[in-house]
C-alpha cells in the first residue's frame, strides 16, 4: 500500500520537460521529504499528482494503493485520497471557511446523504484548537485577507477534517514565523499514522526538525538524485546544494 | 489533454449545466378558458378585455388611451437589444382566464390549478411564513387571501380589479401616477391589457411583520401575462411584499410585461422582494417604480434567474426630505439569456440617500448588462448615492457590459461609484477541485460565495430557494 511514482515525465504546455523521470514510493506510514533548490520540479511533481491541467505527463504512471490515478479528474483523485496542502492557498471570496470544509466532506458522502451538523462543528472546532485557531475563523472567507501563517495552518485544518490516505505538502514552511512552524508541526505530526503516507516538500531543513521524516530525497533538474535517511536533511544544511554540482559533473 | 479539449469538455459540462430544465416550474395543463381574447392587439381586444373585467369607464378610457401611445412608440432598439424585435405582437394572446373569481380558500380553487401552486409550494408557504397570498394563473388570480386580523386592521389585499372598483378612492389617486403610461413602450402596453396584479394598503401606523406574496404563473403559451400592482404605505407603515414567476418551456416565446407602482408616505417603508425564474423562452419586460415621501424608504431587492431577455431597471423617487431609496439586485445569465437590468434613482429633496448594489453572473454565452441612472439636481443640498456593480465571469464566452449614468449637478452631495470585473479562476477552480468538489460544485459554491452579501438581504426561505436554483444552474444533472 503506497503511493507510487515511476519514472514520471511531465512537461509545460510549451513542451519544456520538468520532470524527467521521477521514481519514488511512499509507503503508509512513512514520511517522506523532498527538498531540492528552486526550479528543481519539487513543486511540478507535487501538481502533477494532483492532477493540475497545465502539465502533461509525457510517460510513467502514479498509482495510488495500486490504482492508476492518471485516468481520474482533480477531484476524483482528492476523493479517493490524495490531499495536497497549496504554496499558495488560492482565495475563495464570499465562501466561509465552515461551508468549504462542509462542502468539501459532503463532496465524499453518497449522493442523498448529509453531514451531521453538530458532530461537523465539534470535530472542526477541536482541530482549530489543536492549531490554536479563533473560532471567529469559520464564518470568514476562505483565504480572503489571510496572513500567510493563517494560510498554511488553514490548509493544516483541512487536511485533519478531510482525513486524507496520502499527503503532500508543498513549502508548507515558507512565510513561517517560528511559532506558527511549531503549530502546523503538531498538526502534521498529530496526522502521522500507519494508515497514512505522507511527502513534505521544502527548501529548508528547519521544518524537518519539526517533522522528524523517515527518508530523504535531494532532487535536482527534474530527477531524484540522491536518497537517504534524516541525516541527508542535516548534511545539506551544512554544505548547502553545492555537492549538486559536483554530481553533475561526474 | 490538449488545451483545446479540455475546454472543450469544460463547455460541454457547462452547456449540460444549462439544459438542466428548471424542473419545477416546467410542467403545464390543458387550457379550458372560458375568455379568451384571441391572438393579436387591436382596440377591439382592449375593448374585451374592458366587457369581461367588467371595467369602469375611466378604465376603459385609460385603456385606450395607452394602447394608442403603445403603438406610436418605437421599440427602443436605439439603446436596448435587438432581440426586442422578436416579439410578435400579432401572435400573442393578451387574454385567458377560466372566468372565475379568485378564491379565498384554496379548498374553491380548481383542481389543477391547485395542483399548480401546490408544485410550487405556495399553499405550504403560506402556512409556514406569509400573512397573506396572491396566486395568479395566467390572466387572473385564482386564490387572494390576507389573515384575517390583518383585515381587521384595515390592511387590503386584492387583484387590481377589485383595487380599482371597490377602492377607487384609494386606489385612483395613485393609479399611473408613479410610472406614466407613456414611460416606455412596455408600460404603455400594460396599461392597455394589465390583468390581475395585487392592489395593498396598509393604513398608518400598521406594521407587518409577515410578507405578503404573490405567485405569478403562466401555464399557457403564446401568452402575455401583464399584472399590475400598486402597493400604498400610508404614513408611518411597513410592509414587505415578495413576488416569484415561473413558466412552462414552451416552443414559442411568451411574454411578461409588469407594472409595479410603490408609495411609501410619510416614514412608511416598503421592501419589494422578487425572485424571477421563468423559463427561457419569455420577454420578461418589467417597470418597477416607487416614490418615498419625507423619512420614507422604498427598497426592492430582485434577482433574476430565467427568462430569455429580462429588461428591468427598478426606482426611487426620493421626493421628501431624508427619503431613503434601494436596489439589491442579483442577476444570472446562462446560455441563452441576457439579463439587462440596473437601477434609477431619482433625487427630489434635500439630505436624500440612495443605494444601488448589483452584482451580476454570466455563464457560456449569457450576457449581463447593468444600467444604472443616478440624478441629483442642482437646487438640492445633502443627497447621497453610492453604487456597486460587481460582475463575475464564468467562462470566456461571457458579456457583460455597465452603463452607469450617474448625474449629480451642485457641489452639496456626495456619491461614489465602484465596478468590478472577476473570473472564477483556473486556480480557484483547481483549489477547489483538489478538495473533492466537482466542477460543477465549485462553480456552484464561487457562485454563492460572490452573491453571499446580498443573498443575507432575502427572506431566510427565499434566500435557501435561491442557494438550490443557483445550484442547479451550476451544477447540472451531473451530482
Amino acid at each position: 500500500m503506497s503511493l507510487h511514482i515511476q519514472d514520471l515525465h511531465a512537461t509545460l504546455e510549451d513542451g519544456t520537460e520538468i520532470l524527467k523521470g521521477v521514481t519514488l514510493d511512499i509507503p503508509k506510514g512513512e514520511v517522506h521529504a523532498i527538498m531540492g533548490p528552486n526550479g528543481s520540479g519539487k513543486s511540478t511533481l507535487s501538481k502533477v499528482i494532483a492532477g493540475h491541467e497545465g502539465y502533461l505527463v509525457t510517460s510513467g504512471t502514479v498509482t495510488l494503493d495500486g490504482e492508476e490515478i492518471f485516468d481520474m479528474s482533480v477531484d476524483e483523485r482528492s476523493r479517493a485520497g490524495i490531499f495536497l496542502a497549496f504554496q499558495y492557498p488560492s482565495e475563495v471570496p464570499g465562501v466561509s471557511n465552515a461551508n468549504f470544509i462542509r462542502a468539501a466532506l459532503q463532496a465524499r458522502l453518497p449522493k442523498g446523504e448529509d453531514i451531521d451538523a453538530v458532530a461537523y462543528y465539534k470535530n472542526l472546532y477541536s482541530k482549530m484548537d489543536m492549531l490554536e485557531m479563533d473560532r471567529k475563523f469559520t464564518a470568514r472567507a476562505v483565504n480572503e485577507g489571510f496572513s500567510g501563517g493563517e494560510k498554511k495552518r488553514n490548509e493544516i485544518l483541512q487536511m485533519m477534517m478531510l482525513e486524507p490516505k496520502y499527503c503532500i505538502l508543498d513549502e508548507t514552511d515558507s512565510g513561517l514565523d517560528i511559532d506558527a512552524l511549531k503549530i502546523v508541526a503538531k498538526g502534521v505530526n498529530a496526522m502521522r499514522s500507519a494508515d497514512r503516507g505522507m511527502l513534505l516538500i521544502t527548501h529548508y531543513q528547519r521544518l524537518l526538525d519539526y517533522i522528524k521524516p523517515d527518508h530523504v530525497h535531494v532532487m535536482a533538474e527534474g530527477r531524484i538524485v540522491r536518497s537517504g535517511g534524516p541525516e541527508l536533511a542535516h548534511e545539506l544544511e551544512k554544505h548547502g546544494y553545492d555537492f549538486l554540482k559536483e554530481l553533475a559533473l561526474a | 489533454m490538449s488545451y483545446e479539449e479540455s475546454t472543450a469538455i469544460l463547455d460541454q459540462e457547462t452547456h449540460e449545466a444549462i439544459n438542466i430544465d428548471r424542473t419545477k416550474g416546467d410542467f403545464t395543463f390543458p387550457e379550458r378558458n372560458k375568455f379568451d381574447a384571441g391572438r393579436g392587439l387591436t382596440s377591439a381586444t382592449v375593448d374585451y378585455i374592458c366587457d369581461v373585467k367588467n371595467d369602469p369607464d375611466w378604465v376603459r378610457e385609460f385603456r385606450h388611451k395607452a394602447l394608442k401611445v403603445f403603438f406610436d412608440k418605437p421599440t427602443p432598439t436605439n439603446w436596448a437589444t435587438k432581440d426586442l424585435e422578436n416579439i410578435n405582437f400579432d401572435e400573442i394572446r393578451y387574454y385567458l382566464s377560466d372566468g372565475e373569481k379568485p378564491k379565498r380558500s384554496w379548498d374553491d380553487v380548481p383542481p389543477d390549478v391547485l395542483e399548480t401552486f401546490e408544485r410550487l409550494g405556495i399553499p405550504q408557504q403560506e402556512r409556514a411564513f406569509l400573512a397573506g397570498v396572491e396566486a395568479q394563473f395566467d390572466s387572473e388570480a385564482a386564490y387572494s387571501n390576507v389573515k384575517e386580523e390583518l383585515t381587521k386592521q384595515g390592511v387590503i389585499f386584492v387583484t387590481s380589479a377589485e383595487g380599482l372598483k371597490e377602492h377607487e378612492e384609494i386606489f385612483r389617486p395613485w393609479f399611473g401616477k408613479v410610472i406614466p403610461t407613456g414611460d416606455n413602450k412596455y408600460s404603455a402596453l400594460n396599461s392597455a391589457v394589465f390583468s390581475g396584479g395585487s392592489f395593498i394598503y396598509i393604513p398608518k401606523g400598521v406594521k407587518l411583520k409577515q410578507p405578503l406574496q404573490a405567485y405569478f404563473r403562466i401555464n399557457s403559451e403564446s401568452f402575455g401575462q401583464f399584472e399590475r400592482t400598486l402597493i400604498i404605505a400610508d404614513e408611518g407603515s411597513e410592509v414587505m411584499y415578495m413576488e416569484g414567476c415561473t413558466a412552462p418551456k414552451f416552443e414559442t416565446a411568451t411574454l411578461h410585461s409588469a407594472v409595479v407602482e410603490l408609495v411609501a408616505l410619510k416614514g412608511a417603508k416598503i421592501q419589494y422582494v422578487t425572485v424571477q425564474n421563468w423559463s427561457s423562452n419569455v420577454f420578461n419586460l418589467v417597470t418597477k417604480r416607487g416614490i418615498a415621501m419625507e423619512d420614507a424608504e422604498v427598497r426592492w431587492i430582485d434577482c433574476n434567474i430565467g427568462s430569455r431577455l429580462t429588461m428591468k431597471y427598478p426606482g426611487v423617487i426620493m421626493k421628501g426630505e431624508r427619503a431613503r431609496g434601494e436596489v439589491i439586485s442579483i442577476a444570472l445569465a446562462n446560455t441563452g439569456q441576457h439579463q439587462d437590468t440596473g437601477a434609477k434613482m431619482i433625487h427630489a429633496a434635500d439630505n436624500t440617500t440612495s443605494n444601488v448594489v448589483s452584482k451580476s453572473i454570466s455563464v457560456g454565452e449569457g450576457r449581463s448588462t447593468y444600467r444604472g441612472q443616478v440624478l441629483i439636481p442642482k437646487h438640492l443640498k445633502g443627497c447621497k448615492n453610492n453604487t456597486e456593480c460587481d460582475a463575475l465571469l464564468i467562462n470566456s464566452h461571457s458579456r457583460t457590459d455597465t452603463y452607469p449614468a450617474i448625474t449629480v449637478k451642485g457641489n452639496r452631495h456626495a456619491t461614489q461609484h465602484e465596478a468590478s470585473v472577476s473570473q472564477v479562476s483556473e486556480d480557484m477552480l483547481f483549489y477547489m477541485q483538489q478538495r473533492g468538489l466537482n466542477e460543477g460544485q465549485a462553480m456552484s459554491l464561487a457562485v454563492n460565495g460572490f452573491i453571499n452579501d446580498l443573498v443575507r438581504e432575502f427572506p431566510m426561505e427565499y434566500s435557501v430557494e435561491l442557494k438550490r436554483l443557483i445550484d442547479l444552474e451550476m451544477e447540472g444533472s451531473v451530482g
